[in-house]
């Protein structure tokens, strides 16, 4: 191997994902998809809704086996969970009868980490996305955009090489939501890492990353573009959607993307 | 609108109206003198029946006061709280494990069903066979009821894991052990908390009824004496204290169940400013 191929943060070559049901119908989610993402590097995947993004996040965070490929972390084959992984859910993933504080603190207490020690970097990791003094609260009593923040420090916390990310900010409005890109660049410029980022929404996907890849209509959903954003950073997500080249680039990644969400939206209504 | 203050008082105020109604219509239906005999060809008979609340209370209140419903008492509550306890605890460690381990419930699960169909007031003669007429037979008959409510809510409660949460806690680095500890068994909590109340009822009925079935001692016990002598006011004076006992030990399950749920949503949960 090339020495400057093993140097992925990670690596999924020839991916495809067949799922089996009961009755023995087969649905190919994904196909042929490599993705290669270097330390430090920041790629969003976009692509229509139900073409399977989640799949291949949930196959590089190692809760699925692919059914064809494989994935390498640093070089290494993955076999079990990818423990240089942090992964953030679409949907509620706290435990709800521990409080903020405990929440951000899971990870360290299930590694052993001293409980005084562990308190302190979570109160610290509170503080950084902005819910200081909110530590005592349950899940409940927070609003959806403060769960996530919760759940964004809790995956940090640990801080993994590679940050796996499945459309985190999908249910939230829209200021909520720029406010959260802007903070979780901000928190990734200071210490970068490779972050994998699922989303349908081309100008987060644009305004966020170094990246984009662009999945086909599933099923059998491929990659069938690939763009770099070279708009300079520090970035601020509603800014930057004003200047031209972003303009630019999303009529580009658009065009591309367009046939797919017809054919997507095609297959829906015949449902 | 209101307060909710004042409408829990007045709630409470027509709970309480509830009760004395239902006493005053026990006392006048029953009373010799009040009502004509509708009914009875005798006068006396509508409380030779049903007895009459005022004897009911001075039945409870000597028993109280001279101090010879105590043992009784005593026996009853510790058959009820064993039963409960030990119920509880093997139906905890039984639902948890089959919830786990797909082939243990794969095995047991025509077993368990079968028992669980089982009429097991039943078995209360048996039990007093296997375990003797003292507080032995009355335990395992309340642990026989106990155990499998609790047994399918833990069971059931294991299953409807979130499968977000789960994950998340796996790739946030946790053993499988921890996963029991920190997921499974708090989640399960509220399934297995619903079940307690109907649980405290059941240990309840086991003791009660084996004290019936044959017994020396205790609230069951003292009811069949009772009826032996067609003394019906003091058939009536027992069930009245099984109850508030019963009443108490369903309070004590709340007041638990608020302590150890404090992270569940509640209705109404805003402060006036």
């Amino acid at each position: 191997m090339i020495a400057g191929e093993s140097r992925a943060a990670l690596d999924l070559e020839g991916i495809q994902v067949t799922f089996v049901s009961q009755d023995g119908a087969r649905y190919t989610a994904i196909r042929d998809t490599s993705l290669r993402v270097a330390p430090g590097e920041f790629v969003s995947v976009v692509g229509p809704t139900g073409c399977g993004k989640s799949t291949l996040l949930n196959v590089a965070v190692g809760l699925l086996q692919p059914s064809a490929g494989g994935v390498r972390v640093f070089g290494e084959p993955l076999s079990g969970l990818n423990r240089k992984a942090g992964y953030l859910f679409q949907t509620e993933a706290l435990m709800p009868w521990r409080t903020a504080l405990a929440n951000v603190t899971a990870g360290l207490e299930f590694r052993g980490v001293e409980k005084e020690q562990a308190k302190k970097q979570g109160e610290a990791w509170l503080q950084r996305v902005g819910l200081r003094g909110f530590g005592a609260r349950y899940p409940h009593q927070l609003s959806g955009g403060m769960r996530k923040r919760v759940a964004l420090a809790q995956t940090l916390i640990l801080d993994p090489e590679i940050i796996l990310m499945d459309e985190p900010f999908s249910a939230l409005d829209i200021q909520t939501r720029h406010l959260m890109e802007n903070q979780l660049l901000e928190i990734w410029s200071a210490n970068r890492k490779s972050v994998v980022f699922i989303t349908h929404d081309l100008e987060e996907a644009i305004s966020l990353s170094d990246r984009v890849v662009v999945l086909s209509a599933g099923p059998e959903a491929r990659p069938i573009g690939e763009f770099a954003i070279d708009l300079p950073r520090p970035r601020d997500v509603a800014e930057v959607r004003l200047t031209p080249r972003f303009l630019e680039l999303h009529t580009q990644i658009w065009h591309a993307m367009k046939a797919e969400v017809l054919k997507s939206y095609a297959q829906q209504q015949n449902q | 609108m209101r307060s909710s203050r004042t409408s829990k008082a007045a709630l409470r105020a027509w709970q309480a109206g509830v009760f004395v109604a239902l006493l005053a219509f026990w006392y006048v239906a029953t009373s010799p003198t009040l009502v004509p005999p509708i009914y009875f060809d005798d006068p006396n008979k509508a409380a030779f029946f049903f007895g009459e609340p005022l004897r009911v209370a001075q039945r409870i209140w000597v028993w109280f006061s001279s101090g010879s419903i105590y043992p009784h008492l005593w026996v009853t509550l510790v058959e009820t709280a064993l039963a409960f306890v030990i119920g509880t605890l093997l139906g905890l460690v039984v639902g948890l494990w089959l919830a786990l381990s797909a082939t243990a419930s794969a095995l047991l699960d025509p077993y368990i069903k079968a028992l669980n169909s089982l009429p097991r007031l039943i078995l209360a003669p048996i039990f007093g066979l296997w375990f003797g007429l003292d507080m032995g037979s009355k335990v395992a008959l309340g642990v026989t009821l106990v155990f499998f409510i609790v047994f399918f809510n833990v069971y059931q409660g294991v299953r409807e894991v979130s499968y977000t949460v789960l994950a998340n806690a796996r790739i946030l680095g946790a053993s499988d052990r921890q996963l029991l500890r920190h997921v499974y068994v708090p989640s399960a909590m509220s399934w297995v908390f619903a079940s307690l109340h109907n649980a405290v009822g059941l240990a309840f009925v086991g003791a009660v009824v084996g004290e019936y079935l044959g017994s020396s001692k205790g609230v069951g016990y003292l009811i069949l004496q009772a009826e032996g002598t067609f003394d019906i006011n003091s058939v009536f004076a027992g069930i009245v204290v099984l109850t508030a006992f019963a009443l108490v030990l369903d309070w004590m399950v709340t007041r638990a169940e608020r302590r150890l749920l404090v992270w569940q949503p509640r209705g109404g949960e805003t402060e006036k400013i």
